[in-house]
């Protein structure tokens, strides 16, 4: 290893201001962060008045109460574990056996597929055109109008696909067929067990992705029952909001200040609704966010 | 040592046998690897039935669609449709918002990663760039209404932070939220705090292909940091960058629209409306299906050419091309 050189001055300032840099970039993303978590556990006057900016202030776990006795929360995190469990299996059919029959090289017809499905990135049919063949199909109002348009991305199928291009030897198949095996059983005997890596990664990127999903179930669902969590988030932290202009209008037999109470609370509400919704994420991203970052590298890399 | 297996070497698929027995092998390599197919099947159908199917449905754009009736008895009215959104008094303000949006989301949003790459690549690895790293990445993975949800609640007239913030500084908040004036910059500012961070990755994935010893060299011949950067990282990331901005600039018409839904209110309309917002509201709830269905392919086609023109640009002028 080389002697260390010194770094010149002006490089040390440039580091310096480098660091300054991701310093201030850090603070911006951790701020907003930080204080989402203090204001869910702080009191309401503190909070709206401004005196909370940080730290919490006025503990108090009412936010949380309230959010627990709501009924619409729970039922729709049990919609949205449902559909991203089923949504997510769906995914991986499509998604992981399709991959692998592209990156055999001696599979006929392999340019054929993947051109028709890139063109799918490019161009579609629209929204409306979508709506009408679900309408069609007789999935409106069902779990599977949710489900099945996306069942599959042409990006994952390009990072999997790299994934078993990159992995799979070919010298295993070849052996494989020599010793007569098929390719059913190669795939489900080989392939699946040495793709547990890639078969996580997609596992996550479509979980996440199914998880975090509104606008499907705000095109296709009618039925409030079966609302995913993001519809009721979408009900709570959006369109309440955009009532608060008619806050000013007493309800009659209210006082203003049981009125102030109650507009208090629900501003507690969101905070702590927003952590709970985020909650399985926040748990799971540390531990994967190397995996989610392998995904993306070796999809950046070959795309 | 081996059987020779002429029909089996295979490079790219392609036999190096003779042309009558390669076409001869081509059934046999059809059928013999048939189990791929029944592999790729359902991908095939998924594509076929959602992607190409809508297609077909697109006709109604011509048509006067009329549910009852069905697709192909409905009648054809030809390009109406589009001439009565060309003319419409609202035309030059959805292109205007659309674009726009777009222009300023990528001005603004578009090198940031790009230099945060370059930060993150100067310093050594330690805790402090796994932090920063984890903490940037993390708003990527906030669903778009907990985003929504956020800027609402921090805007919110009097009681949300950002007003108290400003406010303390001693100056007075606009209605971040239904002032027609700011919707742009709220729109543009959130996305970029939501995915600055986690858009570094694709950068950071191109950079680490740059030769080390480039920089070995450079740093002999008395380079410093910031020459080094201009002229070894710099370089290695461009067909990245070219790629990415291709990508950018086909989908410009197509501005993140599920959040625009969720933070536009009759308030800010005027400069809140993009072309897919408005497709939303009168295909689905205003019910005028080809009407929408209309200007959603103007929509498409507008992007398709954008996308093809840039390509073009960007294979005359440089070696990096999306094709």
């Amino acid at each position: 290893m080389a002697a260390v050189i010194k770094e010149s001055k002006t490089d040390r300032i440039f580091l310096l201001f480098t660091y300054l840099f991701l310093a201030i970039a850090l603070l911006c993303v951790l701020y907003p962060l930080v204080y989402i978590v203090s204001a869910s556990i702080s009191s309401p006057t503190y909070v709206n008045s401004g005196e909370m900016w940080l730290l919490p202030k006025g503990i108090t776990f009412e936010g949380y109460q309230r959010v627990f006795e709501n009924q619409a929360i729970w039922r729709g995190y049990a919609n949205t574990i449902l559909y991203t469990v089923v949504g997510t299996l769906v995914n991986l059919l499509v998604t992981i056996p399709a991959a692998y029959a592209l990156s055999r090289s001696d599979f006929v017809g392999r340019g054929f597929f993947m051109g028709m499905f890139l063109v799918t990135m490019f161009f579609g049919g629209g929204l409306i055109p979508t709506y009408l063949l679900v309408k069609e199909l007789g999935l409106i109002n069902s779990m599977w109008a949710l489900i099945l348009p996306g069942a599959a991305s042409v990006w994952n199928i390009i990072v999997a696909r790299t994934f078993f291009q990159s992995t799979i030897p070919k010298e295993l198949q070849e052996a494989a067929h020599i010793d007569g095996c098929t390719n059913l059983r190669l795939f489900w005997k080989i392939v699946i067990p040495l793709s547990s890596p890639i078969i996580a990664v997609m596992a996550l990127f479509y979980g996440v992705g199914h998880w975090n999903s509104y606008f499907n179930a705000l095109v296709y669902l009618n039925d409030e029952a079966k609302y995913p969590l993001q519809m009721v988030l979408r009900q709570i932290l959006v369109l309440q909001e955009m009532n608060s202009s008619g806050i000013g209008t007493a309800t009659s037999g209210e006082t203003a200040m049981a009125m102030n109470a109650r507009a208090d609370v629900a501003a507690l509400l969101k905070y702590a609704v927003i952590i709970i919704s985020t909650l399985p994420i926040i748990a799971i991203y540390p531990f994967l966010q190397r995996y989610f970052v392998q995904g993306v590298m070796i999809g950046s890399v070959k795309g | 040592m081996p059987k020779p297996m002429a029909d089996t070497v295979q490079i790219d698929g392609v036999s190096n046998s003779s042309a009558r027995s390669s076409r001869h092998s081509l059934r046999k390599r059809i059928s013999r690897n048939w189990e791929l197919y029944l592999l790729i099947a359902p991908a095939f159908l998924y594509f076929l039935i959602f992607h190409y199917g809508p297609m077909y449905g697109i006709q109604i754009a011509f048509k006067n669609f009329m549910p009852a009736r069905g697709i192909t008895e409905s009648p054809w009215v030809g390009f109406d449709h589009f001439i009565r959104f060309f003319n419409s008094y609202y035309f030059w303000d959805l292109i205007r918002n659309t674009l726009t949006i777009s222009l300023y989301q990528l001005i603004v949003g578009f090198p940031l990663p790009i230099l945060l790459a370059l930060a993150f690549n100067e310093i050594k690895n330690g805790w402090f760039k796994r932090t920063v790293q984890t903490v940037t990445y993390a708003p990527h993975f906030i669903s778009v209404v907990v985003m929504a949800g956020i800027i609402v609640t921090f805007l919110s007239p009097s009681t949300g932070i950002i007003i108290n913030i400003i406010e303390w500084l001693g100056f007075t908040a606009p209605n971040f939220l239904t002032d027609p004036a700011w919707f742009k910059t709220m729109y543009v500012l959130s996305g970029v705090w939501q995915s600055t961070g986690w858009g570094t990755i694709i950068y950071l994935a191109a950079l680490s292909a740059v030769d080390p010893q480039l920089h070995e060299a450079a740093i002999m011949d008395g380079a410093s940091r910031w020459r080094r950067i201009i002229h070894i990282n710099i370089p290695t990331i461009i067909p990245t960058i070219t790629i990415l901005l291709i990508l950018n600039v086909g989908s410009i018409l197509g501005v993140g629209f599920e959040k625009i839904l969720l933070l536009q209110n009759p308030l800010n309309m005027s400069s809140s409306d993009v072309i897919d917002t408005f497709v939303y509201r009168t295909g689905l709830l205003n019910v005028q299906y080809s009407f929408s269905t209309a200007v959603g392919l103007f929509n498409s086609v507008i992007n398709a050419i954008l996308l093809i023109a840039v390509n073009q640009i960007a294979r005359k002028t440089s070696e990096n091309s999306l094709w």
